[in-house]
């Protein structure tokens, strides 16, 4: 289980954009967070994926207290998470060949060596196909690209999954194959997700259960503070 | 509903191509052959995924295309007024196109808003500005001062917020104030180039509805997007583009209503949506430097039959050797439609 418990969290000192809510996630649930742009869903998604330290409150995982964020926080936790954000683009370094992107993690936790079999078992699993491994980020198409950062959050295989707005940028068809990807890789193992996201149709065809992110705030007693989307 | 039928379209395109020179040689045909009308009061909407060459056709209309561009075709604007002669949008010049056709009786409604708002001016002063670039510093300040309000309230941007500055504004005026941007030359024919991409669904309708109040006061809009149901909310037509070519082009309540659209390509990408069948259409489009011959939906196609490795015309509408909703020709699905793919 994935709790969040009356989280505060923001950028500047004494201006949160979220303030007090809690949301909890299943052991392979899939929960959709709906709300505007600019609500702050983002940030708690961030939280939950234990990138942004929170100002109050606790994120609990699996009956563990999280005390430690970003590079702090100890490596099982921090790969037991796997996240997709809105643009591509910002997320993937413009230098690496598609192959090299998805396999980064690998890389990154000593794991190198299984990087060839692990690009080539997850590449079809987001339909990538082996052409385009080959190239950089500025070679392949915002789509394409969306799905090699998708292998590149699943390859460490993780227990959750967070994809903040995944598929905003996104046509239809790439919107559902990605989607797709997502649950056949949940069916397999069982992982829980949290989606964030803006449409309300997307969210509640794809997850088990959606939660607005004004009723989060109503239901933890601050509907007094000004939606930032307004 | 319908207005190209009986009025003379403002703009008239016809085999419309693109192709990139690359470096090392080789060529993109980024576009082909594209041909359509666009008559005022009325709404195309351009469809189809990131890379099928929808954005580079509307920046051929604009003539934004980078150096190592080429065009074939043509692409009519008409005549409305001797001091508006008709123009070849294709072959016109830089200087013609910047002194008198872009902002002027083409504008463009940007995609992002902000990438098109100066963080350091209020609303008020870029609208102002634009006036005066546009009608060579003619006129007073309070005529100036009129012409700005009166392109903030065809945009519907409240004048009460015309002192803000762009990040006083939430996302759904920051629109606004970009499509008053857009308006202020009075242009007849606006561009929409993905108007709504990273917008609330609200503020998707409400930006495409104030979309559609300037193809009802009489102007040709032609928007492009990827967001099939903006399109549904606005269009009067469908115009679906994949890899470069128009593959469908068809009455809006036609494509969405019962009918349905009439494309493989076309069918998939509406099925794809969450509403619908939320299914994704297989495979990947091809590349535009490397395009099969014949038809290029082929390899994700399961109607597609021997006939498909020629290349079929756009007639009737549609671009296929077996669309939707035809009789299958002589021996060539055996199956259901739609399930079929023969050997
Ligand atoms: S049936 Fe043939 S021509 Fe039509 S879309 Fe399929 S492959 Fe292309």
């Amino acid at each position: 289980m994935l709790e969040l418990r009356d989280i505060t969290a923001g950028y500047e000192r004494k201006q949160p954009v979220v303030s007090g809510v809690s949301l909890t996630v299943g052991v392979g649930e899939s929960v959709g967070l709906l709300g505007p742009s600019g609500c702050g869903k983002s940030t708690l998604a961030r939280v939950a994926a234990l990138l942004h330290r929170p100002e109050g409150g606790m994120v609990v995982m699996d009956g563990e207290t999280v005390r430690a964020w970003r590079h702090r926080a100890p490596r099982e936790l921090r790969t037991a998470f796997g996240v997709i954000f809105q643009q591509p683009r910002l997320s993937a370094d413009p230098r690496l060949k598609l192959a090299d992107l998805i396999a980064e993690p690998l890389r990154a936790t000593g794991r190198r060596t299984e990087a060839a079999a692990s690009v080539a078992q997850w590449a079809p699993a987001v339909g990538l196909t082996a052409d385009l491994l080959a190239r950089r980020p500025h070679e392949v198409s915002d789509g394409q690209l969306q799905r090699a950062c998708l292998a590149r959050a699943l390859v460490l295989s993780p227990r959750w999954l967070i994809c903040d707005e995944m598929t905003a940028m996104l046509d239809a068809s790439t919107t559902a194959a990605l989607v797709q990807a997502v649950e056949d890789y949940r069916a397999r193992t069982g992982a829980g997700l949290l989606a964030v996201g803006h449409d309300r149709t997307l969210l509640e065809r794809w997850c088990d259960r959606t939660v607005r992110w004004s009723e989060l705030r109503e239901a933890t007693g601050q509907a007094g503070l000004p939606d930032p989307a307004r | 509903m319908n207005a190209q039928d009986t009025t003379a379209p403002l703009l008239s395109v016809r085999g419309l191509s693109v192709r990139f020179r690359m470096r090392g040689g080789g060529q993109v045909e980024a576009v082909s052959g594209a041909s359509f009308d666009l008559a005022p009061g009325s709404c195309l909407a351009l469809v189809g995924e990131s890379g099928c060459g929808k954005s580079v056709l509307a920046s051929a209309l604009l003539g934004l295309l980078p150096g190592n561009a080429e065009t074939a075709g043509t692409a009519h604007l008409a005549g409305r007024t001797p001091d508006e002669p008709a123009v070849e949008l294709l072959t016109a010049s830089e200087q013609q196109l910047a002194r008198t056709i872009r902002g002027r009786r083409v504008g463009l409604v940007p995609q992002s808003p902000a990438a098109h708002l100066t963080p350091v001016r209020t609303v008020r002063a870029q609208l102002e500005e634009t006036v005066r670039e546009l009608t060579g510093r003619r006129g007073t300040r309070s005529a100036l001062r009129a012409a700005a309000e009166a392109a903030a309230e065809r945009a519907a941007f409240p004048l009460d917020h015309l002192d803000r500055y762009p990040h006083q504004l939430s996302g759904g005026l920051a629109q606004r104030a970009a499509s008053a941007l857009a308006l202020v030359g009075d242009a007849r024919l606006l561009l929409a180039d993905e108007p709504t991409t990273g917008l609330d669904r609200d503020l998707v309708e409400r930006t495409v509805d104030a979309l559609r109040r300037h193809a009802d006061d009489g102007r040709a809009l032609l928007m492009i997007t990827h967001d099939l149901a903006a399109a549904e909310r606005i269009a009067d037509r469908v115009a679906v583009m994949y890899a470069g070519r128009l593959v469908e082009l068809a009455d809006a309540t036609d494509f969405f209503g019962a009918r349905g659209p009439r494309h493989p390509y076309a069918r998939g990408l509406l099925d794809a949506l969450p509403d619908r069948g939320f299914t994704p259409i297989p495979g990947l489009p091809p590349e535009l430097g490397a395009l099969p011959a014949g038809c290029a939906f082929a390899a994700r196609c399961d109607r597609a039959t021997d006939r498909c490795t020629t290349l079929p015309a756009l007639s009737g509408g549609v671009a296929c050797h077996h669309p939707v909703g035809e009789p299958a020709t002589a021996g060539a699905l055996v199956k259901e439609p739609g399930r079929a793919r023969t050997a």
